[in-house]
């Protein structure tokens, strides 16, 4: 089973965000998916970094692709979204609407904020020039298993959302902004001080979900430590990690190690726990039961 | 010519209440897991689709049928078959959001009309040209995130029809696209049909002071005597920052109608009213308001002014994205 680490989800610093792929072309990842998924107002700060980062990636031997946007409304990502396809790297659709601009027959990577739920939509897309399709975290294990088995005659690569802060939902609003009395268009990157969103707490005081600009993201984050033998008995062909802003390097190393038989069930949990001890992780979307719920907590209770 | 309203019916009897009230079009769905109003009690069994479409058309109305939500993989065939059974039953047109069910129908029923469900969220001219020109979608119904001139830019470049939301419920994130209520309950919009489900949700008294929960979150407190409104998830009260409060949007429910003259300036073909669960009266009530403003529109008089907030149960309206400042 390899990794792929998805594009990152929230607003870091030039600099801070260049790190992050000079550290995973070291790292024992298989491939990268980089650019600017949540909203298109961030992608100035680093967009001059793009090339030299995949140039990077990719003579360290790493598979690399640029997302889309995950919501295009604007004129401006339109005509982002239709410069993807120019830029001669492989795409991730993050949207349908990239599907328009891609020259017919090219090859394509299916992120996980596109709706592929069954077989008929797998298939479509697979028409299409699909090759790697990461499923949407929502889907439990029984979907899981009849996609990688219809993906597996279709020729195309399955993944699962492997570890991180799950992405819930995507808005024309701007939440950070709001939080700052100001709307999407004035946000003043309201975003920009929350390198791993900015935790959305229930009236009990709950740690619920994360706000990150117009998406809104799970508090937990997912960890398919206790589901990973499943999901290789399925045929399952690849992991997706999603940064964040620590350890990031040692969540990568750690399920690499996992996957290899070097650590025992439950070690990656551990490992992500060791980076910050508050750490809540969940993998109930893949059991069947709300997103929320861990196996983890039956496992050492 | 005259906006199409085109009103929800979780029942016969409001389709038929609809139809008398003066709706142009119904939309409804079978009574299962295949429509985005999978609720107990709610929606239509084949032999009801029979008669409700034979009701509406005998009416000079048209019917709807509405299968949005996304097949599970292995069960295919159930939403295949509602869709050849709305076929059967004559419906005018289905509404859906998965590609693999477009596909599916463009296919095996070349001769049905297909309208592109607001669960698919295509908030692009770029966009709703492909799904034209792969399935012949010959309406696509837009996601509440456009703003009215927006959907003016998107109808000068695009064929299809467009519908939107005039009224009642209001999503807050791009539909089709939000999986919070699975997160918290493990049923979603997409998967099940349902969102923030009644099931889950848990009234508690504390000392004079309502609780009201979803899923184990407690997301709204009131106090006595004050209106409890209902736990959807994006609705809910929660703390970020320093702050507490409706983080993504209060217990507001849309009201366009004093939009309809510009949204028909804006090429809008039809306006959608939302609420399937809702009674029978109740939708006549709405239907009655909307029809009275639209042949008003037609006939070059003033607009009718405020019908409809009583129709909210005491809650504020907002017209949502289509101001800008909404964002």
């Amino acid at each position: 089973m390899e990794l792929t680490v998805g594009a990152n989800q929230f607003f870091w610093a030039a600099e801070k965000w260049r790190a992050l792929y000079d550290d995973l072309a070291e790292l024992p990842i298989d491939r990268v998916v980089l650019g600017e998924l949540v909203c298109s107002k961030r992608l100035p700060f680093y967009q001059d970094q793009i090339p030299e980062a995949v140039a990077a990636l990719a003579e360290a031997g790493k598979e690399v692709a640029l997302t889309s946007l995950a919501l295009v409304t604007l004129k401006r990502e339109r005509k982002l979204t239709a410069a993807l396809a120019e830029m001669g790297v492989m795409v991730e659709i993050n949207d349908l609407t990239a599907l328009a601009h891609l020259p017919r027959g090219a090859g394509f990577w299916v992120g996980p904020l596109v709706n592929v739920y069954n077989e008929g939509t797998l298939a479509w897309l697979a028409g299409l020039g699909a090759k790697r399709v990461c499923l949407p975290p929502e889907l439990p294990l029984s979907s899981v298993q009849v996609l990688a088995r219809a993906a597996a005659d279709l020729g195309v690569a399955i993944e699962v959302w492997g570890h991180g802060r799950l992405p819930l939902a995507i808005s024309g609003r701007c939440y950070h902004a709001r939080l700052h009395k100001r709307g999407k268009d004035n946000c003043q990157f309201a975003c920009e001080d929350d390198p791993d969103g900015l935790e959305v707490r229930t009236l009990n005081d709950q740690p619920f979900m994360a706000m990150n600009g117009v998406q809104t993201l799970s508090d937990s984050y997912a960890c398919v430590d206790h589901q990973i033998e499943k999901l290789v008995e399925a045929g399952v062909s690849g992991l997706r990690l999603s940064p964040q802003s620590q350890g990031f390097a040692r969540i990568c190393q750690s399920y690499r190690d996992r996957l290899d038989g070097k650590l025992a069930i439950g070690a990656v949990a551990r490992e992500a726990r060791r980076i910050a001890p508050e750490t809540r992780l969940s993998d109930g979307f893949l059991t069947g039961e709300s997103g929320v719920s861990w196996s983890g907590a039956r496992a050492s209770a | 010519m005259v906006m199409e309203i085109v009103c929800p019916a979780g029942t016969p009897a409001a389709l038929r209440a609809a139809v008398k009230a003066g709706s142009h079009t119904v939309y409804c769905g079978f009574n299962d897991e295949t429509n985005a109003r999978n609720f107990p009690g709610l929606n239509f069994d084949r032999t009801e689709m029979r008669e409700g479409v034979a009701f509406a058309h005998a009416h000079g109305a048209k019917v709807l049928v509405a299968i949005n939500t996304f097949p599970r993989a292995g069960d295919q065939a159930i939403w295949h078959r509602a869709i050849d059974d709305a076929k059967d039953a004559g419906a005018d047109a289905v509404i859906l959001a998965d590609p693999g069910l477009l596909d599916y129908a463009a296919r095996a029923q070349p001769g049905l009309r297909l309208h592109l469900s607001v669960q698919a969220a295509a908030a692009n001219a770029d966009i709703i040209n492909f799904y034209a020109s792969a399935f012949g979608i010959k309406r696509v119904v837009l996601p509440r995130v456009l703003s009215v001139p927006e959907i003016a830019a998107i109808n000068a470049e695009i064929e299809v029809e467009t519908e939107v939301f005039v009224f009642g419920g209001l999503c807050v994130m791009a539909e089709g696209r939000c999986s919070l209520s699975s997160y918290a309950t493990g049923l979603s919009p997409n998967m099940n049909g349902v969102c923030s489900p009644a099931s889950h949700v848990a009234y508690q008294d504390d000392r004079g002071v309502l609780n009201a929960r979803l899923g184990g979150y407690t997301i709204h407190r009131v106090g006595k005597g004050e209106p409890a409104p209902y736990p959807t998830l994006c609705k809910g009260c929660f703390s970020a920052g320093d702050q507490t409060g409706h983080l993504f949007e209060d217990p507001v429910s849309l009201n366009a109608e004093q939009l309809i003259p510009q949204l028909q300036k804006a090429g809008v073909t039809a306006l959608k009213i939302e609420g399937r669960q809702r009674s029978k009266s109740y939708v006549a009530q709405v239907v009655r308001n909307f029809r009275s403003a639209v042949d008003a529109l037609e006939a070059g008089r003033p607009m009718p002014e405020g019908m409809l907030a009583r129709l909210s149960e005491g809650q504020a309206m907002t017209t949502g994205a289509y101001k800008k400042t909404w964002r």
